[in-house]
């Protein structure tokens, strides 16, 4: 057991490392090497992340509208998306005849790569980041701008009035949605100083932000959960796929693997941003620490620091799921108003309160 | 007097969402609440709601016995042709002749659970049945006799 908790992924990935670099004598060949094993890695961890995602969506959904959900195959249902995905995997891809096929085929590329890229920054556990590059937060919030042309390319060159009407409301959402997002991200790097992440989960060790920054960074962190929602087009912002007006929006013409890329998108889009949202606002890996308790803040380090980073994410996936099952769609313009009207001009004016409590020292 | 109605917008629509979530965050965390019937397994203890229509039954007492007179009222009163009734001159002890049902032929693949035959029944003869698992490979199994064999009228039944 104290053997267990003293292996933690930073120890494994420096193990790695100083193994490669004594086999290979080349250090560029050390560093491609580890770039293969991390994709391969990251790969490895994202598809069951995103079984996982779709087994516990559909089970929320059904304990949430008082049903069982799946419960037919393997314990408890749990294998439903495997053979989801065997089924979807055996389908035919269909391009309709009339599409640009290249655009056609290229959208899902983009959508699964631009949401595999914003994982980069995201520290998973201490000391363990892909890439802990010095703009960590600006990456992350243009990289995941880039979903937007997949979905309008998708829309587009399906050649179809649905899928053009589901991708131009996307891009309609998508970027209003992005100033707010952007906004309240931008409170927790005024009160941080930096934008590297791992600087801002070390700001952290003394109390997370939400605690620390009293009712503005509370007010940012519900602004970005709810601008998020919009951004990763899940319902009650789904007017991208609105399936009674639109059949399926943007991915009305796509079938087989490449509709499966949309929905694996989806799901990493969704821990994406809940991961984003707990490294930001709930201290990512840091544990939970009160000003100067040595003792309980030596407690609180016993627990892995995986186990926390992956804790928060899932509570914040499943307040995002929650929304999703409690609240209706919002209508166009009800869904501009909302960003244009409410939460653009709150997140403007949070920012100034943030700037004087950082300016002020007001906060811990 | 604008910026009042903005903030009370903001915080009546905080509360009615937050409302929402309550009530599915309750189902959440109270699995005892689940509607659903795991059918196939649960077949033994099923049990239907009186208000289930599930196909036309005609009740028979102890002693073989069954109430109908064969008056026709339910043949009538179907609206597409379920319920086919043969009739028959019965000889009665006292040397008139009655009439009676010889069979009572009822066409499920036709019938509509509409419950019109049962209002229309003077006598309370047919009534239905809460069974529901009717497929068969063959469609002349669902024509049915409702009389059960070597039945009769019930005693002061008119």
């Amino acid at each position: 057991m104290a053997l267990f908790l003293t292996i933690s992924f930073s120890s494994i990935a420096t193990g790695i490392h100083t193994w490669l670099a004594g086999t290979m004598q080349n250090e560029m060949l050390v560093k491609i090497t580890e770039m293969a094993i991390a994709g391969i890695s990251l790969l490895l961890f994202l598809v069951p992340l995103c079984f996982f995602l779709g087994y516990m969506e559909r089970k929320v959904a059904a304990f949430m509208q008082i049903r069982l959900g799946p419960n037919r195959v393997g314990p408890k249902g749990s294998l439903q998306i495997v053979a989801d995905t065997i089924k979807l995997l055996l389908k035919e891809g269909l391009t309709p005849t009339a599409s640009d096929k290249f655009l056609f085929n290229l959208a899902p590329m983009i959508v699964v790569v631009t949401s595999m890229l914003v994982m980069a920054p995201i520290a998973f556990a201490k000391d363990f980041q892909i890439w802990d590059l010095s703009i960590g937060v600006l990456y992350v919030s243009s990289v995941s701008s880039i979903a937007v042309i997949g979905i309008l390319m998708a829309g587009w060159s399906s050649y179809n009035k649905y899928s053009l009407l589901g991708a131009m409301r996307s891009g309609a959402q998508i970027v209003s949605y992005e100033l707010s997002v952007g906004l309240s991200l931008i409170s927790i790097v005024i009160l941080t100083g930096s934008l590297r992440m791992s600087d801002i989960v070390m700001s952290q060790e003394n109390g997370w932000w939400i605690f620390k920054g009293h009712i503005p960074v509370l007010i940012s962190f519900v602004i970005f959960v709810i601008a998020s929602t919009a951004e990763i087009n899940r319902a009650p912002f789904d007017l991208a796929e609105a399936e009674q007006e639109l059949t399926a929006g943007f991915h009305t013409e796509y079938s087989g693997m490449k509709f499966a890329m949309f929905l694996l998108a989806e799901y990493i889009n969704l821990f994406v941003v809940s991961a984003i949202g707990a490294t930001l606002f709930l201290g990512g890996w840091m544990p939970f620490h009160i000003g100067h308790w040595e003792a309980f803040n030596h407690i609180m380090d016993f627990i892995p620091s995986s186990l926390w980073f992956f804790g928060k994410t899932f509570a914040i996936i499943f307040i995002i799921m929650q929304f999703r099952w409690t609240f209706p769609r919002l209508r166009v313009d009800q869904l501009l108003t909302l960003e244009w009207k409410y939460l653009l001009p709150i997140s403007m004016v949070n920012v100034l309160f943030v700037t004087v409590m950082a300016i002020m020292g007001w906060h811990f | 007097m604008f910026l009042k109605d903005y903030f009370v917008t903001i915080y009546k629509s905080v509360g009615s969402l937050l409302k929402g979530m309550k009530v599915t965050g309750y189902y959440f965390t109270h699995p005892k609440e689940i509607q659903t019937q795991e059918y196939p397994d649960n077949r033994a203890t099923l049990q239907m709601f009186d208000r289930f229509k599930g196909e036309v039954v005609m009740p028979h007492d102890e002693n073989n016995e069954h109430r109908c007179t064969g008056c026709q009222a339910c043949e009538i009163a179907c609206p597409n042709g379920t319920i086919k009734i043969i009739t028959k001159q019965e000889l009665q002890p006292d040397g008139k002749k009655k009439k009676a049902i010889d069979t009572f032929v009822y066409h499920l693949e036709l019938c509509t659970m509409c419950n019109m035959c049962v209002t229309a029944c003077p006598s309370d003869a047919i009534k239905m049945a809460q069974t529901f698992e009717h497929s068969v490979y063959d469609k002349r199994q669902l024509k049915k006799v409702l009389n059960a064999p070597g039945s009769k009228l019930m005693e002061g039944v008119e």
